[in-house]
C-alpha cells in the first residue's frame, strides 16, 4: 500500500486528521436498497488532494463487496454501492474514520441532489449560440470587407447566415421568450421582455431584407447578442445553485440518525423524520436530540449554548423536558418523544427563520432596479423613431420643408434599430459578472457568499449587532487559572472521560496522556477514581470539595480533590476570538454602530462586552426578543447586519438586512445567514464588507457605462446610422468593457483583515 | 469561388462537431466535479483496481 495510508488524514498536510473518537455514527438508516446494490451517500470532510481520493476510494475497495466508492472532490459527496449483505454501513464510517477523515451521513431525499437541470440547459443554449454566433461571423466578415461582392453573393451568404441563425435564436433564447412571457403574463415588464421583442423583431426584419437582397441583416448581432446575455444569466444561475447548494447540504446534514429502542430491548437507527410520539430513543453522551421528550431513565447535563446561548450545562433527570438540539454531555439517557421532528422546537425555529426570509423578499437587486427604469424608457424610444420616420416627412412638408416620405420599410428598421442596439447585452451582464468576481476572490478568503444579493444588502449596512457565545467568543471555556503541572495532568486523566465541556478545556490545556481506568463520572455531580488507594474527585465544590469556601465570583469551575490533600480550583472563562476586539475597533472607526445581544446571563455579557469594547449590550435575550430588536432597528431605518452562531440567533440572522455566522455556528444559522465566515476570526467580515461595497460600486460603474453606450448608440440607431457593423461592435466592445471593469476587482488590494 | 462548395459545408461540419462533443461531454457528466478530475490525473493507477 502507498506511503498515504500511514498517516491519517489528507496526506498533503492539507487538513486535519480527524479524532477517531469523533464519529461512529451508524449510518444504516441512510443506505438505500437498490436492485442487487446497496448504496450510501456521505458527505465527507478533509479531502483535499489527490492523494485523498486515491486514499478514500482505495480504502472503501478494499472492504469485502464493494461495487464502487467515487469521491466528488467538488461537492464532497461520496457514493459508495456494495452488494447486499456484504458489508454494513458501520464498516463504511468506521473505515473513513481509521483513515483519518470525518464523515456524515446525507439523506439524497432532503437534498434533493438531483443534477443542476437548468444549469445544464443554459450550457447546452451557451453552446448552440457560441456555435451559431462564430460560423455566422465567418460569413459576415466577407460581406463587411468584401467591396466586390455582388448582391448575388451577399444574398446566398446571408441565406447560409439565415439557416443557421433563426433556429439557434429560437433555441438558445428560450429562456428569456418564457420568462418574458411569465412576466408579461403577470402584467410585469422585466429586462427579458425588450430582449425577446428585439430577437424576434430583428429576425423576421432580417429575413424580409434578406428576402428582398438588402444590406440590412442583423444574424450576427441577434446570435451574438444571446451568446453574451446567456453567458451573464450561466453567471447568475451559478452564483444562486452554489448557493442553493451549500443550503440544501446544510439541511441534508441535519439527517442524523436517532436510535430508537424497541421493546425487546434492540436497538434500531432510524431518520429523524421517522420518529413517531412514544418512541424511546436512546441518547448517548455527545448525542443531539432530533425531537422534542421527557427523560424516561438516566442522569447527565444538557448542553443547551445553541438553544439559548446559555454558556453553563443544565442537568438532566427523569421527568424533566429536552427541547430538540440540545447536547446530552455526560451520561446515556433514555427519553420518550413528545412530538415528531417537524413539531419540535427546532422545527418552530425553522419557521421563524422562514417568516424572516420573507421579509427580506422585499428586497429589489440593482439589475431589476435598472430594468424597470430602461424597458419604458427604451420601448417609448423606438415607437417614437418609428412614428417619426413615417409621419415627420408630413410634418415638415407642412411647415415648408421639402422632404420627401421614406416609407414605412425604412421606419421599421430604424425603430427595430433601436431596439436591438440598446437591447440590455452589458446590463445583463454588468452585476452577474461583478458579483462572480467578488465572490469567488471572498471564497479564496474562507467567505462563503450565498448570494448575489446578499452582497448588494451587505453594502448597504450601517450597524451590526454581534451575538456573545460562539460569536464573539469562541464558545467554549478555556483554563485560566494556573495549575501546577501535575495537578493538571492528573486532572486530565479524569476529565478525559467525559464530554462536558469543563472537563475537555482540562484536557486540551493538558495535552494528550493516559486515561484513569477506574474514573466514573457521576451525572450533574463530576468525576471519581481512585489511585493507590485514595479517592479522587473532580467536580462541582460541594462534590470535590465540600469543605471549601465558595467563591462569589460566578465564573465557571471545576474543584479537584486527591485523597486528604486540599482541593485546587480551576477557574474557566469562554476566550474571546482573537481579533474580536481588532475587528470591533475597526467597524466602530468606519461608523458602524455596535451592539451586543445575547440569551446569556448579565455578568457574562457585561464582562464580553467590556472586552470586546461594545458599549450598548443585552442580556438574556429570547429569539423572538431578537427578532424584536432587529425589527425595531429596522424601522427606525437602519440596515443591521446580524452576525450570530445559536439556534436562537437563526431567526434573528434571517430577519436581519443582511447577516454573517462564523463557521462553527449550528447548520440553521450558516443556513440562514447569508455570509459564512469559515476562518477562526471574525477579521473576514470587514473584507467582506469591503469587497461588497466594492462590488456595488463596480456594479454602478458597469450600469452607468451601459447608460452612457446607450445614450450614444442609440440616437444613431434612430437617425439611421447602425449598420450590422457597427451593431456587432459595439455590442462586443460594451460587453468586453464591463467583463474587464469587474475583473478590476480581482485586482484591488485589501486583504490585510484576515488574520 | 466554386471552392465555397466545398469549404462553407466543411467548416460548418467541423463547427457542427465540436458542438456535438460539447454536447456528448456535458451528458456523460464530466462537468460534475472539475476540481477532483484535475486532480486525477496525479493518481498512478498501476496499483489500482478500478
Amino acid at each position: 500500500m502507498a506511503d498515504g495510508l500511514l498517516t491519517a488524514g489528507c496526506p498533503s498536510g492539507l487538513a486535519a486528521p480527524v479524532e477517531a473518537a469523533a464519529s461512529s455514527a451508524d449510518f444504516s438508516a441512510f443506505v438505500r436498497h437498490g436492485d442487487g446494490v446497496d448504496a450510501l451517500e456521505l458527505m465527507v470532510t478533509g479531502a483535499k488532494c489527490a492523494a485523498c481520493i486515491r486514499k478514500i476510494e482505495g480504502g472503501l475497495l478494499a472492504l469485502p463487496g464493494v461495487i464502487e466508492s467515487r469521491l466528488n472532490l467538488s461537492t464532497q459527496r461520496l457514493r459508495v454501492s456494495w452488494r447486499p449483505g456484504a458489508l454494513q454501513a458501520t464498516q463504511v464510517a468506521a473505515t473513513l474514520t481509521q483513515l483519518g477523515y470525518a464523515a456524515s451521513a446525507f439523506d439524497p431525499e432532503a437534498a434533493q441532489q438531483q443534477i443542476d437541470q437548468e444549469g445544464r440547459r443554459l450550457l447546452r443554449y451557451l453552446a448552440v449560440a457560441g456555435f451559431a454566433a462564430m460560423n455566422i461571423m465567418m460569413f459576415s466578415a466577407p460581406i463587411w470587407f468584401g467591396n466586390d461582392m455582388g448582391p448575388g453573393t451577399r444574398a446566398v451568404l446571408h441565406w447560409i447566415s439565415a439557416l443557421i441563425a433563426v433556429p439557434a435564436a429560437l433555441y438558445a433564447g428560450q429562456p428569456f421568450f418564457r420568462s418574458a412571457y411569465g412576466a408579461l403574463k403577470a402584467r410585469r415588464a422585466n429586462m427579458d421582455v425588450p430582449i425577446s421583442l428585439a430577437v424576434l423583431l430583428t429576425l423576421s426584419m432580417s429575413i424580409a431584407e434578406t428576402l428582398q437582397q438588402g444590406a440590412h441583416a442583423y444574424f450576427d448581432g441577434i446570435t451574438m447578442l444571446l451568446f453574451f446575455l446567456l453567458v451573464g444569466r450561466y453567471l447568475d444561475h451559478r452564483l444562486r445553485e452554489r448557493a442553493r447548494t451549500a443550503a440544501k447540504d446544510l439541511l441534508a446534514l441535519q439527517s442524523v440518525a436517532a436510535s430508537r429502542l424497541e421493546a425487546d430491548g434492540t436497538i434500531t437507527p432510524i431518520a429523524a423524520r421517522g420518529i413517531a410520539i412514544g418512541d424511546r430513543l436512546l441518547l448517548a453522551a455527545g448525542d443531539r436530540a432530533l425531537v422534542d421528550g421527557v427523560v424516561e431513565a438516566g442522569v447527565s447535563d444538557l448542553d443547551r449554548a445553541m438553544l439559548t446561548g446559555e454558556t453553563t450545562p443544565v442537568p438532566a433527570r427523569v421527568g424533566d423536558a429536552i427541547q430538540a438540539g440540545v447536547v446530552n454531555l455526560t451520561q446515556k439517557l433514555v427519553m420518550r418523544a413528545t412530538a415528531r421532528a417537524e413539531d419540535s422546537a427546532i422545527a418552530e425555529l425553522a419557521r421563524l427563520i422562514e417568516a424572516g426570509e420573507q421579509g427580506r423578499g422585499r428586497f429589489v437587486r440593482l439589475a431589476d432596479r435598472a430594468a424597470s427604469l430602461y424597458v419604458p424608457l427604451v420601448h417609448t424610444m423606438a415607437a417614437l423613431t418609428f412614428l417619426s420616420w413615417t409621419f415627420g416627412p408630413f410634418l415638415l412638408r407642412q411647415i415648408g420643408f421639402h422632404v420627401a416620405d421614406v416609407g414605412l420599410h425604412t421606419a421599421l428598421q430604424n425603430a427595430v434599430a433601436v431596439l436591438i442596439i440598446t437591447c440590455p447585452c452589458a446590463l445583463g451582464l454588468a452585476v452577474p459578472a461583478v458579483q462572480v468576481v467578488a465572490t469567488g476572490r471572498l471564497f479564496k478568503h474562507g467567505v462563503l457568499v450565498k448570494s448575489g444579493d446578499a452582497l448588494e444588502r451587505l453594502a448597504q449596512v450601517d450597524s451590526v449587532v454581534f451575538d456573545k457565545t460562539g460569536t464573539l467568543t469562541l464558545g467554549e471555556p478555556r483554563l485560566i487559572s494556573e495549575v501546577a503541572p501535575a495537578l493538571l495532568l492528573a486532572a486530565a486523566s479524569l476529565a478525559r472521560i467525559s464530554r462536558h465541556p469543563l472537563s475537555r478545556a482540562i484536557v486540551d490545556a493538558a495535552g494528550p496522556g493516559a486515561i484513569e481506568s477506574s474514573a466514573v463520572e457521576i451525572a450533574g455531580e463530576g468525576i471519581e477514581a481512585t489511585i493507590a488507594g485514595q479517592r479522587v474527585r473532580l467536580g462541582k465544590r460541594a462534590f470535590a470539595a465540600p469543605e471549601a469556601p465558595e467563591n462569589s465570583d460566578g465564573a465557571p469551575e471545576l474543584w479537584f480533590a486527591q485523597g486528604g490533600e486540599p482541593a485546587t480550583r480551576f477557574v474557566f472563562e469562554d476566550a474571546m476570538r482573537a481579533d474580536a476586539a481588532r475587528t470591533v475597533a475597526t467597524l466602530r472607526e468606519r461608523g458602524y454602530g455596535i451592539e451586543l445581544i445575547s440569551g446569556d446571563s448579565s455578568a457574562a455579557v457585561e464582562a464580553a462586552a467590556q472586552q470586546a469594547g461594545i458599549e450598548i449590550w443585552r442580556a438574556q435575550v429570547s429569539p423572538a426578543e431578537k427578532i424584536a430588536h432587529i425589527a425595531a432597528l429596522r424601522a427606525r431605518g437602519l440596515h443591521p447586519l446580524m452576525v450570530g452562531d445559536g439556534l436562537n440567533d437563526a431567526a434573528a440572522l434571517a430577519a436581519a438586512h443582511a447577516s454573517a455566522s462564523p463557521g462553527t455556528a449550528v447548520e440553521a444559522s450558516q443556513a440562514a445567514a447569508d455570509i459564512v465566515l469559515q476562518g477562526a476570526g471574525l477579521g473576514a467580515l470587514i473584507e467582506a464588507i469591503d469587497v461588497a461595497k466594492a462590488s456595488r460600486a463596480r456594479s454602478l460603474e458597469n450600469l452607468s457605462f451601459s447608460a452612457l453606450y446607450n445614450f450614444i448608440a442609440a440616437p444613431m440607431a434612430a437617425f439611421g446610422f447602425l449598420t450590422p457593423l457597427i451593431a456587432a461592435l459595439a455590442m462586443s466592445a460594451s460587453s468586453l468593457i464591463v467583463t474587464l471593469n469587474a475583473l478590476r476587482l480581482q485586482l484591488s488590494k485589501g486583504r490585510a483583515w484576515i488574520s | 469561388m466554386d471552392i465555397m462548395i466545398m469549404l462553407v459545408p466543411g467548416a460548418l461540419l467541423l463547427g457542427a462537431l465540436g458542438l456535438a462533443a460539447f454536447f456528448w461531454n456535458l451528458r456523460s457528466g464530466q462537468y460534475e466535479d472539475l476540481k477532483g478530475a484535475a486532480l486525477r490525473i496525479l493518481i498512478d493507477d498501476e496499483d489500482e483496481a478500478p
